[in-house]
């Protein structure tokens, strides 16, 4: 009973992801990665602050990584419990950052 | 399933390089070399195009994944022709690429003809292969005529190209270890994924759609191919437009 009821559920989840990308879909996404590009491109030769650039172009790489990671590894369409044993991991990397940039200030006071 | 396990992995692999190069950019900012100021080249045009190159690598790769995209669609759909013809481009698109880095390569490592300088008070003059003659600072500040001569002629050192413990770049070898190490090792997962297609390729050619009547293996090979252009993605800020 319970196999069964799993194999109906992964079924329709199978389906939706199916339905979910089509092609007019993969190809939205990809105008969306595309003008994203072109639009750091085009940004990085103005004469907006450096501070500002980099936290936009930080922003905006978060931005791409969700439509690579959600619509073209279709991990939008999982399993609820799957997109967090992805995604979870990443509190890590994070926690990652904040030492290295830590140390890396620390670095800083270290003459040579 | 297994191969999101994988990617989960090879992603914190990455993660920690490009925190590692974060960390020792932010230590060493005020010799750090402007990307702005170091990929400039371009095919076929004599004139500083900064980013245009990288743009197109970046252009190429996406256009590849979304031709993976398809493919993992024929596939499920069980249509061979289709997965066939979708996988080919993305293999064109990897060999595409991988070209392109080896161009990048090339002109990273061989440099300009005068290279830079490291003058006799310790500071760091690059030249332009542009404007003969000039020299110029990390800070912004230039040099020209008899003063720059004669900074040349008292230089301690003269660095021409880049390798693992100098360029021309920067007062720092760091900048061409991270260069060579970062996109080196993202080179290299490009080039196993072309493999991985082209073995996927002839799979799906000799008829495992048909018998296996599943299309798992496109569906995982995609899902590598989608990673690789994720990491891409964070490589093209960190590295050339930050």
């Amino acid at each position: 009973m319970t196999d069964m009821h799993h194999e109906v559920v992964s079924h329709a989840s199978e389906e939706k992801a199916h339905s979910a990308l089509n092609t007019k879909t993969i190809w939205k996404v990809f105008w969306i990665l595309l003008l994203v590009t072109v639009f750091e491109v085009a940004i990085s030769f103005t004469a907006i602050p450096k501070v500002v650039l980099i936290w936009t172009f930080i922003a905006l790489t978060i931005v791409k990584s969700y439509y690579i990671v959600g619509y073209f590894m279709h991990l939008k369409f999982e399993e609820v419990p799957f997109q967090w044993t992805v995604l979870l991991p990443f509190v890590l990397i994070v926690y990652l950052i904040f030492i290295a940039l830590y140390e890396g200030t620390a670095l800083g006071l270290i003459p040579g | 399933m297994y191969m999101w396990i994988f990617l989960i992995s090879d992603a914190f692999t990455f993660s920690s390089l490009i925190i590692a190069y974060g960390a020792l950019r932010h230590r060493f900012a005020d010799i750090w070399p402007d990307p702005d100021l170091v990929f400039t080249h371009f095919p076929f045009i004599h004139a500083h195009v900064p980013l245009m190159y990288v743009g197109l690598m970046t252009f190429i790769l996406i256009m590849s994944s979304v031709t993976m995209v398809l493919a993992v669609d024929a596939g499920h759909r069980l249509k061979k022709a289709a997965t066939l013809k979708w996988l080919g481009w993305t293999i064109v698109g990897g060999f595409l690429f991988l070209g392109s880095q080896a161009w990048e390569w090339y002109h990273f490592i061989k440099g300009s003809p005068e290279g830079a300088y490291v003058l006799a008070d310790g500071r760091f003059a690059r030249t332009d292969y542009l404007e003969p003659g000039i020299l110029f600072f990390n800070d912004g500040t230039r040099v020209v005529g008899a003063e720059a001569e004669a900074l040349k002629a008292t230089a301690v050192k003269n660095i021409i190209g880049a390798n693992l413990k100098e360029n021309e770049y920067g007062n720092t070898p760091l900048f061409g270890d991270f260069f060579f190490f970062i996109t080196g090792f993202h080179g290299f997962h490009v080039f196993s994924g072309v493999v991985l297609n082209i073995i996927v390729f002839i799979m799906v050619w000799r008829g495992v759609l048909e018998r296996k009547k599943d299309y798992e293996l496109v569906e995982k090979v995609g899902l590598y191919w989608h990673f690789v252009d994720l990491v891409w993605v964070f490589v093209f800020t960190f590295f050339y437009l930050v």
